[in-house]
């Protein structure tokens, strides 16, 4: 697979422009970052609404993005129209319907057959989740979860890029800092605690964790933006996403 | 990759440090993180002292938070108590964000604190205080609604002080009655940030902390919230402040601070006492070994109690009774 972290492509072309590319490498790597950050809410929104097995579900999963590649559905893609998770979603949707009514599914795999998807760890983010599927049966419970795993798709991967740029420039406490506050967010600690813990000043702390969180904001920033349907997309859901417009 | 919580998801949506420019104040570090704001140490710049400022977690809050987050400040400003933290000053950021700075109170939470106390008749002087507090806050027309452990600081020099009123209501008087109703400058709104302590019923979203509110808090029966909702969480402090004193009157132990619990905790309002005095009384009476109204006793205990109380003078005046018989015996043998 092509981490999105390594390869993440730092250009003001959007993933999608990128994925119309005739030069297939840029081609390849837009397409690895689009399944990346989507085939995760793809595939627990399908086990959800339609009450999938996970194996159902998976095979739903690889044959929508594989119709995705064959129909060339991106580039039927109109942002004047809808936001680009939303079209995606949609697609999924009537994929999924059309399958099950055929019930004719079969294993595809595709152009994307090399980004590896680990179903096992979707799995047990549902599980860690503990999501009643009867808890959520309305269309717009459906779609706001899908909008939240999204998301989380999104900061995962961009954690993950934070944690190697951390490594790479020897900012390992930065990193661990921002583990302990923000992600695993022991509740009401202080600056203070965090400093004796890792034998900092409570100053050092601040300066860590803020260079730590501009840092996450930049790289989510940044994948939001290739991964938008168009500027004016990016603008909303970065308004939408961390309540301020795009620097 | 590492799996992100929802709530990690909200911290890494809000994340962003509030920009201070412009304002009197120069961030130090983050104090704590609450369901409606975030409360960070800052240095007040003009009188060269530390202050707390609360402000909103992100610029696209709710209209709502910010509201409450303006009406939490002014309700603190017309509540000048020893037991109430001050408010300072109130304003918006530059990217839109309101807070407000109140007073820096170095100490510790009421959960942490009560470890380092084992005599329980301590802890009550300290609840009582609470209780001042509480009551002072009420005769205001204030309601707390989310009394529990980690809303109370104790200061470096024994302070105590109520925190966090962002779920205070404004009550107002009835007339001859002291009941009160309800009156909401806005309609009832719940807010889906506040995570920590929402609680979705059928009635409507309530806010407060499971095992702290009133059970008509928790069904969101907002028009039947009065003072006894707060007696009802002051019932519960109580009950936590109580447990694990290594003190001979420990609560196990005690009948009538166990009765005295609850009554507070009653599930009727009407069967509760009817104001945070009573509660306080009680409280106080038990503490002087009076009998306390919640608890019938019997004559054994009323006995035994009249006995703790007057020890000293009983055992003198046994004393002074078994010499003189000794000494009347001895001299007319």
């Amino acid at each position: 697979m092509t981490t999105q972290g390594e390869s993440f492509p730092l250009t003001r072309y959007s993933v999608l422009a990128a994925a119309g590319s005739s030069d297939n490498a840029e081609r390849s790597r837009a397409l690895d970052i689009l399944f990346a950050a989507y085939w995760k809410p793809i595939y627990k929104y399908l086990r959800l609404k339609y009450s999938q097995a996970p194996q159902d579900a998976q095979d739903l999963t690889q044959g929508f993005f594989a119709e995705l590649l064959e129909r060339k559905l991106l580039s039927r893609f109109d942002p004047a129209k809808s936001r680009l998770r939303t079209y995606l979603r949609l697609c999924a949707d009537s994929f999924a319907l059309n399958e099950i009514k055929a019930a004719s599914r079969k294993k595809r795999g595709g152009e994307f057959a090399h980004v590896p998807l680990d179903f096992s760890a979707a799995e047990d983010e549902l599980r860690a989740q503990t999501i009643d599927p009867a808890a959520i049966p309305s269309p717009e419970s459906l779609e706001d979860f899908f909008e939240k795993e999204w998301i989380r798709s999104l900061f995962s991967s961009a954690v993950e890029e934070l944690r190697k740029l951390c490594e790479a420039r020897g900012k390992q406490k930065a990193f661990a800092l921002f583990e302990s506050y923000d992600l695993d967010g022991e509740e009401n600690i202080s600056y203070a605690e965090l400093a004796t813990r890792h034998s900092m000043s409570a100053t050092d702390v601040n300066n860590q964790m803020a260079w730590a969180r501009r840092e996450f904001r930049r790289i989510a920033t940044e994948r939001l933006r290739a991964l938008s349907g168009s500027e004016e997309e990016f603008a909303r859901e970065s308004k939408s996403l961390f309540g301020e417009a795009p620097k | 990759m590492k799996f992100l919580s929802d709530k990690a998801l909200e911290r890494l949506r809000g994340s962003s440090v509030p920009d201070l420019a412009g304002t009197r104040y120069e961030l130090r570090e983050l104090i704590a993180r609450g369901g409606m704001g975030i409360v960070y140490a800052a240095e007040d710049e003009k009188l060269s002292r530390r202050v707390a400022l609360k402000v909103l977690d992100s610029a696209s809050a709710a209209p709502e938070l910010a509201q409450r987050l303006i009406r939490e400040a002014r309700i603190l400003a017309q509540l000048e108590h020893p037991g109430i933290v001050p408010v300072h000053d109130v304003g918006t950021l530059a990217d839109g964000r309101v807070f407000y700075t109140m007073k820096f109170v170095e100490g510790l939470r009421l959960d942490q604190y009560i470890k380092q106390l084992d005599s329980l008749p301590q802890r009550l002087r300290l609840f009582l205080r609470v209780c001042d507090a509480v009551a002072f806050a009420h005769a205001r027309g204030v309601l707390h609604r989310d009394l529990k452990p980690a809303n109370i600081m104790v200061g470096s020099f024994g302070e105590v002080l109520v925190m966090d009123w962002g779920l205070a209501k404004v009550l107002q008087e009835t007339s001859a009655a002291s009941e009160t109703v309800l009156v909401s400058p806005q309609k009832e709104n719940p807010d889906k940030d506040e995570t920590q302590s929402t609680v979705v019923t059928g009635h409507g979203t309530v806010m407060g902390t499971p095992g702290y509110m009133s059970p008509e808090q928790a069904r969101g029966e907002t028009e039947r919230i009065d003072a006894r909702s707060d007696v009802f969480s002051l019932g519960a402090l109580l009950k936590f402040v109580s447990i694990n004193s290594s003190s001979e009157k420990s609560a196990s132990a005690s009948r009538p601070l166990q009765a005295i619990c609850a009554k507070a905790m009653a599930d009727r309002p009407e069967d509760r006492y009817a104001n945070v005095s009573e509660l306080a009384a009680d409280v106080s009476r038990f503490l002087d070994g009076l009998p306390v109204s919640a608890y019938s006793e019997s004559a054994f205990e009323r006995a035994g109690r009249f006995y703790k109380r007057h020890q000293v003078a009983i055992l003198l005046i046994t004393a002074y009774l078994v010499m003189r018989f000794l000494v009347l015996y001895f001299f007319h043998r």
